[in-house]
């Protein structure tokens, strides 16, 4: 077989129209929409923040000094702290609760792959039919409140709840469980509540599979798991990280989860900013928090989108 | 009591046994029964939904037979699952991993073994020399041309060794030119290693290149076996001679029964039909006759024979370069194809546009058989 076809097999002969100014402003509009959206509702409130937690609290409204003040005769000067930043990194309750978050968070994503994966497999492997009925399940929770489904694990959980009405019938234990207020219910929460972000990522990749592979695969000796491993999970990692993100990044600052199931003792970073914001009226710290906790999670975002850049380009 | 042994590289390297297959109503595959012999391209012909894919599906493991049974090297496999059936396939598809590189798509088969690193990497080599991929063998799939995944896909098939390679329309994703000169290099790879293939096609052109034997499938069941002269001269039923090759099919009685073969009246030409060649004929029951268009001469004196003539008007004549082809109109209103070649410049003019002409042809020409 020859080896002069270096050549791309169908490189399609574009023919050479000279640009017409209609298709450039059409396609300004569609990549500037969004450019729009994101700087006014992304962007500005970002800077907002950074501007914020620059500043030093006060009993005023706004409850923060500003950070530019225009003095008559002398001009603009500039008021910068770094206040904020630095007790974030001396006061360990910060510390704490983000590594509290965090490990919440690592833990309960690494939950919904470990249920999620199977689920979404199942789903994409699933006759057609069935497809649409299934994903309808995993889906349908999200019409009905998000807050009242969290309310209602507090009944399922709590001591004279359903759960442990049901034990103490079954005699599986003498004494009600302490389930409410202990980090397993935030893990439990968190899981349940996201489980559907990381299906759906994971759904999506999963069902352009093709077939054939997994038949070619076989073909060359491969069993059912070695199948799994050498071909449908490889395939799969773009839809693993993006349904990690999907989980992760909400996880780490959830807020409603912990407060309404988790511990009193043990904080997440959302629960403490919050707190800075609306019962300490510490704008400049909480603003501070925040910056940092999406400086922290920029971090994994980055480096996996280059990866997947890399594994696109590859 | 069957016996599970049979003796090795016979004609019986490959067997069928009455293999059916069947999805819910429907009859994929009907009683099919096959012997083919050690060394063979074998070619399994036929229009989409005749059943050829699932049949080669059922060889591969893909799919387990209704009823029957498939037997390679007097190995029972029916129910062997395909990983561990000594024989590979190369995808319509090619189905190459999208995230491996040439060589590792080509190692897999040979790690799933769990062969030595330096056995593999030897291996591996050598069939990338076979098919002249050696260089490209650090690139991805979705780098490569379509003729060199092709060659991927085959050396990928072809590292095991296997006892059997099957190809299911191995040169349908090539554009013609390219398909033309794979075919040849196909066969020029299948002797050097001496694998039996068994290719499935729906381009009997591709088959006829490529086969020793060619078996035409129609509604899930295979109509006839031979070799592609015996199939295009002498085919077996109505159906594979409309299938193969352009074809002129009428319709006749026998009138008679001579020494030199059947005499035939068909309605649409004024003369009788002399046919040596028929295909199972018993009674006066209605025939089909097949008469192929390069097997008719064309004359503008009448032929001095009682048989196998007619007389009628051109009506198109298309000049294809190395051959010409002419619709005559003959006095019922049928319209025969007739091919003439164009051997040499400067022979005797093709007829034109509505010249009056003869057509006749030898009474081995036509092959006639029971509708």
């Amino acid at each position: 077989m020859s080896a002069q076809t270096p050549h791309a097999p169908h490189a399609p002969q574009v023919p050479q129209v000279p640009q017409v100014p209609p298709a450039r402003a059409s396609r300004a509009l569609v990549a500037g929409v969004p450019m729009l959206w994101l700087s006014v509702f992304f962007l500005i409130p970002l800077v907002i923040v950074l501007k914020i937690s620059l500043s030093e609290a006060r009993l005023a409204m706004p409850p923060y000094t500003p950070l530019v003040e225009w003095v008559r005769g002398q001009g603009a000067s500039l008021h910068a702290h770094l206040d904020n930043y630095r007790l974030l990194f001396s006061d360990p309750l910060y510390a704490d609760s983000l590594l509290y978050s965090l490990r919440v968070a690592a833990g309960s994503t690494v939950c919904c792959l470990l249920l999620g994966y199977p689920m979404a497999l199942a789903i994409a492997r699933a006759v057609p039919e069935r497809r649409h009925l299934l994903l309808m399940a995993i889906i349908l929770p999200f019409w009905t409140s998000f807050l009242l489904r969290v309310y209602a694990w507090i009944g399922l959980l709590q001591d004279d709840g359903v759960i442990n009405h049901v034990l103490l019938a079954l005699h599986l234990t003498h004494r009600p469980l302490r389930m409410v207020n202990t980090t397993f219910a935030v893990y439990l929460g968190i899981v349940y509540s996201y489980l559907p972000f990381m299906v759906l990522p994971l759904y999506a990749n999963l069902e352009k599979h093709d077939a054939a592979l997994l038949e070619a695969a076989a073909d060359l000796g491969a069993r059912p798991w070695q199948r799994f491993r050498r071909i449908t999970l490889p395939l799969s990692v773009p839809g693993i990280i993006a349904g990690v993100l999907l989980v992760f990044i909400p996880a780490v600052g959830e807020f409603v989860i912990p407060s309404l199931l988790g511990p009193a003792s043990q904080l997440m970073i959302g629960r403490v900013i919050s707190t800075e914001f609306f019962e300490n009226r510490d704008w400049p710290v909480a603003s501070a928090l925040a910056l940092l906790l999406l400086a922290l999670l920029l971090a994994p975002i980055l480096i996996l989108q280059r990866y997947r850049g890399r594994e696109l380009s590859a | 009591m069957t016996s599970v042994t049979s003796v090795t590289g016979g004609a019986d390297y490959v067997r069928l046994v009455e293999v059916s297959k069947r999805f819910g109503d429907f009859v994929a595959v009907d009683r099919v029964s096959l012997d083919i012999a050690r060394g063979e391209i074998f070619c399994l012909l036929g229009a989409s939904g005749s059943g050829k894919t699932t049949l080669l599906r059922m060889l591969a493991g893909f799919e387990t037979p209704s009823s029957g049974r498939v037997m390679l090297d007097g190995q029972d496999l029916t129910q062997v699952p395909p990983y561990r059936r000594p024989l590979n396939m190369m995808f319509q598809s090619y189905a190459l991993f999208p995230h491996m590189d040439v060589a590792h798509n080509v190692a897999f088969g040979l790690e799933q073994e769990r062969l030595g690193r330096d056995e593999i990497r030897r291996r591996v080599g050598e069939i990338l020399e076979v098919v002249r991929m050696g260089e490209l063998r650090a690139r991805r799939p979705h780098q490569l041309s379509g003729g060199q995944r092709q060659r991927v896909a085959l050396a990928r098939a072809l590292v095991k060794r296997p006892k059997l390679l099957l190809l299911d329309e191995p040169l349908a994703a090539l554009d013609r030119k390219l398909r033309e000169h794979t075919q040849f290099e196909l066969i020029n790879v299948q002797q050097q290693l001496g694998v039996t293939f068994v290719v499935v096609t729906h381009d009997q052109e591709e088959a006829m290149t490529l086969a020793t034997r060619i078996g035409v499938m129609n509604h899930g069941a295979l109509v006839q076996v031979g070799s592609a002269r015996e199939i295009y001269e002498r085919p077996a039923t109505r159906f594979v001679a409309d299938f193969i090759g352009s074809v002129n099919l009428l319709q006749g009685q026998i009138q008679e029964r001579s020494a030199s073969g059947l005499v035939l009246r068909c309605a649409e030409l004024p003369a009788p039909l002399l046919v040596e060649r028929c295909a199972g004929v018993s009674t006066q029951e209605s025939l089909w006759i097949a008469l192929r268009p390069e097997q008719i001469s064309l004359s503008r004196t009448a032929p001095e024979q009682p048989h196998n003539w007619a007389h009628g008007v051109v009506r198109e004549v298309a000049y294809r370069g190395d051959v010409s082809v002419l619709l005559v109109r003959l006095g019922s209103g049928r319209e025969l194809r007739v091919t003439l070649t164009n051997a040499a410049r400067g022979d005797a003019p093709v007829p034109a546009r509505d010249e009056a002409v003869y057509l006749s042809w030898r009474s081995d020409a036509a092959v006639a058989g029971a509708a």
